[in-house]
């Protein structure tokens, strides 16, 4: 049998932070009981689980040949759309090509680990080469409830294939049950869940064992054959017991980033595995295993191609740039649960003409603009006629993209008139690096932080969200570059 | 060979309407009092009228589209009418359609009338006007607002010639405070007080580093004007005002995507004026150019302007200001109108406005703020923001 596992990974972690004592300070006197420890992770207002997701993919393929990617499996419990495929918007984002398949995966934070699973079995059979896996997730707890300290957003990607493995898939466990404890019906915005000593003893603890127990009998491995165990868990002392039980040591269990990021959903369990390969040498056995109305383990091997893996920004690097909101309103801003008065000026959103988002769907959602072939001359968005004054070569383009490319950041402001959710809207002008210019909207910064001249990165995110039409906007934003 | 329009054509009547908030008053109104005022100005009526333009920008407040409008709102009997629209350069392209179909003979005498009612927004500032950009570029531009658009150019400004923000906005407010001074002596201008350099300097910020002062105004207002062929000019009225150039440049694209451009001017005021000096025989616009209306949308507009005119040289702009070179009692006074920092900015009608008063001082006719025998007058009306835009500026004089 062909070796066939992961062969590259990204992870994506939002910049903003709160502290779990600062959602307590705004509603935990409405219960009391609900504090828990840590901080974590907050999208900001113009990301959401496709945004994110793309950028961990864009962290797991960056040098990677996109030309050669399959497939594409997006897995999340919260996409933008119901019915307009998400996969599909993000693989015309990541500029892959069309002859792929993609699909989303969703309804349980099992998700990501089905995700993988269904990939690392197309690619066994043949119909696939390389299939992208991301899975993202931006759940929002109700306010006040337990669950708005538990959830946090984040999003990891994997690249499956076989050539170049660094960490093989070696076999696969799952167990399916319609195990209600957490659920959100189609109208629902937000989880509804059973007991909490319920899901504890009888969900996490019950399923992830049965699940892993159910793997190592299949294969005949015991707990002290794998460097780490990767498993989530809602609460901190019962995912150190599950462990425990299984026979596993504190050394052997993977850090749950529970107190840095939070729950993350379909995301959670491909996250930490992240987390387990940037520390992985060649030879270590990793076993993933995730939990929602029953739970999936994987057992993957490290290979020697781990030490020419690509550096990644990961976990490690997502975890160690952020910044703390500061306050429960401003989080509830993003989260667009205030109903904020945004004015006139906020309230106008233009019709989206979607034949001309179609016609023009590179050069939004990719960040496509072309390169002249006459004068070399890179711009955006694509020309009929070059820019270049000196050249005006008519209908001589080749596309380029600008997505992946950095710039230096040319001129900006922080505009108080403009609408924004968090104001300043600041925007400036980006020359790239290798030649061409656009203007953006930044994002992730102070303005106090930025200056003439000052690298920028660019990133995947909405634009704006026509609640009336139902539409989500989406394209690229700038911020100073990230780790 | 085409020779231009210099001297073919004048101004002999102007209306404009007292700009501001003017809550009780609609497009309509306004553009009947301008015309009324323009019409008696010229001692013609309206039968003599050959064609008409209109320049309004906004259609979703004010009067709408075409030219219909103006021409069943004054009773136009069934002329020519058409409306140009050109961003916040729509006042000089009224002007100049009706200037260059009298200059290419087709007609004796034609109007050119702006008007703009912003008030009718619902908040401050210039309509959210996302699919003015069109439906692919407002799907790739920022959340952009004017303020926003022109501070880009602040930055870029004082990080080339690097000055500190607190040098940098100075100069800006010397701008504003000038322009102030000027607006109070006009009757006819929307803000009428003037303001000192620490109110300007302290006032909170729009769009860094652009504060609330270094903002123009936002107002309703019209204003008219009756051009007619040179030579009938004189036989109308003694003192007609002649039209040496009216030149207008568009952004080739270049400033936008291509990397050369620095962002520390506008281009097309720098094209559009070669061409206009060209045409009026300017061969020093710093000692030719007697007085000044430009297009101060905003204060670090009209100190990048100076330069773009070759009034100023490259990052000198601000010493002039600090000598007071551009005051009403300076060398080369410049909005002595009070500027679109005092009137607002209806766009439609804000050219003809900067028109009205170099048509004024040049007939010795401008009150407490008249400047001593001036020669040739200058307007640069502007529209778009520094990176993509369209540029208009006319020559006027005796």
């Amino acid at each position: 049998m062909a070796i066939i596992g992961i062969t590259s990974y990204g992870g994506y972690i939002p910049y903003y932070r709160i502290n779990r004592l600062t959602i307590y300070g705004a509603l935990g006197w409405l219960n009391p009981a609900s504090l828990l420890p840590g901080e974590k992770a907050v999208a900001n207002y113009d990301e959401d689980s496709l945004t994110m997701a793309v950028a961990a993919a864009m962290d797991c393929i960056n040098g990677a040949e996109r030309e050669k990617i399959d497939g594409l499996y997006f897995a999340t419990t919260t996409a933008p759309y119901r019915e307009r495929q998400n996969a599909g918007i993000m693989a015309t984002v990541l500029d892959l090509r069309a002859d792929i398949r993609t699909s989303d995966f969703t309804a349980s934070t099992r998700s990501g680990t089905g995700a993988l699973i269904a990939a690392c079995d197309a690619v066994a059979s043949g119909s696939a080469q390389n299939v992208l896996v991301a899975a993202a997730d931006c759940r929002l707890g109700k306010p006040a409830g337990y669950l708005e300290e538990v959830y946090g957003d984040g999003a990891a990607a994997v690249l499956l294939g076989k050539e170049g493995v660094i960490a093989t898939i070696e076999g696969t466990h799952s167990v399916s049950y319609d195990f209600v404890d957490h659920w959100r019906a189609d109208d629902d915005k937000h989880n509804r869940a059973w007991e909490d000593r319920w899901i504890r003893d009888e969900g996490y603890s019950r399923f992830i064992s049965e699940v892993i127990s159910g793997l190592l009998r299949k294969y005949s491995l015991a707990p002290k054959d794998f460097a780490k165990v990767v498993y989530p868990c809602q609460y901190i002392r019962a995912h150190a017991d599950i462990g425990k039980a299984l026979g596993f040591a504190p050394q052997q269990i993977q850090d749950h980033m529970f107190t840095a990021v939070g729950h993350t959903g379909s995301a959670y369990p491909l996250m930490m595995l992240v987390g387990a390969l940037e520390e992985a040498k060649p030879g270590d056995r990793i076993l993933v295993a995730s939990y929602g109305y029953g739970g999936d383990a994987v057992v993957l091997k490290v290979t020697e191609e781990m030490a020419r893996a690509r550096e990644h920004r990961g976990m490690k690097k997502h975890l160690a740039s952020k910044k703390d909101l500061g306050s429960y309103e401003k989080y509830a801003t993003f989260r667009s649960m205030l109903g904020i008065d945004t004015g006139g000026r906020g309230e106008e959103i233009a019709p989206t003409q979607l034949s001309t988002l179609w016609r023009e769907r590179r050069t939004i959602l990719a960040l496509c603009g072309c390169r002249c072939r006459r004068c070399g001359t890179p711009q955006y968005p694509t020309q009929d006629i070059c820019c270049n004054p000196r050249c005006s070569a008519v209908n001589e383009m080749d596309s380029y993209r600008f997505a992946d490319k950095r710039g230096k950041l040319f001129t900006y402001t922080g505009d108080i008139l403009a609408f924004s959710p968090s104001p300043p809207a600041i925007y400036g002008f980006v020359d790239f690096d290798g030649g061409g210019r656009w203007m953006f909207d930044l994002n992730d910064c102070d303005l106090e932080s930025l200056s003439v001249g000052m690298p920028v990165e660019l990133t995947f995110r909405r634009k704006y969200r026509d609640v009336a039409r139902g539409i989500h906007g989406y394209f690229w934003k700038a911020i100073p570059i990230r780790a | 060979m085409a020779d231009g329009i210099r001297d073919k054509v004048a101004i002999i009547g102007m209306g404009c309407t007292k700009f501001g908030e003017l809550w009780d008053k609609g497009p309509e109104n306004l553009m009947v009092e301008a015309f009324q005022e323009a019409l008696a100005d010229a001692g013609i009526e309206k039968k003599d009228i050959g064609a008409a333009w209109t320049g309004t920008c906004y259609d979703e407040v004010s009067v709408g589209k075409s030219a219909i409008p103006l021409a069943a709102t004054l009773k136009l009997p069934f002329i020519p009418a058409t409306r140009v629209e050109n961003f916040c350069a729509t006042g000089s392209e009224a002007l100049r359609g009706a200037c260059y179909a009298v200059a290419s003979g087709a007609y004796d005498i034609c109007l050119a009338l702006g008007v703009e009612k912003l008030k009718d927004i619902g908040y401050g500032g210039l309509p959210q006007n996302e699919v003015q950009w069109g439906t692919r570029l407002r799907l790739v531009f920022p959340n952009l607002t004017p303020p926003g658009g022109f501070a880009m150019m602040g930055t870029r400004y004082f990080a080339k010639y690097g000055l500190s923000p607190q040098d940098g906005k100075h100069a800006l407010a010397r701008i504003t405070v000038k322009s102030h001074k000027n607006g109070a002596r006009n009757p006819k201008a929307h803000l009428r007080r003037e303001v000192t350099i620490e109110e300007v300097m302290n006032a909170p910020i729009v769009a860094w580093p652009l504060g609330l002062f270094d903002c123009c105004g936002v107002s309703d207002g019209a204003a008219a004007a009756i051009v007619a062929r040179a030579d009938l000019a004189k036989k109308l009225r003694p003192d007609p005002v002649y039209v040496k150039s009216l030149q207008i440049a568009a952004s080739s694209g270049e400033e936008m995507a291509f990397t050369e451009w620095d962002y520390s001017n506008v281009e097309c005021t720098v094209r559009a004026s070669q061409r206009a000096y060209k045409e009026a025989g300017v061969k020093n616009p710093r000692e030719d150019i007697s007085m000044m209306e430009v297009h101060d949308c905003f204060s670090i507009t009209e100190l990048v302007t100076y330069e773009d005119l070759g009034i100023s040289a490259r990052g000198r702009a601000r010493e002039d200001v600090e000598a007071g070179f551009f005051d009403l009692e300076g060398t080369l006074p410049c909005q002595p109108d009070g500027g679109l920092k005092c009137f607002g900015h209806p766009i439609g009608a804000s050219g003809l406005r900067m028109m009205y008063e170099m048509y004024k001082q040049l007939q010795g006719k401008a009150g407490p703020r008249q400047i001593k025998n001036p020669k040739l007058g200058l307007t640069h009306n502007m529209g778009g923001i520094p990176a993509v835009n369209v540029v208009s500026v006319c020559i006027v004089g005796h």
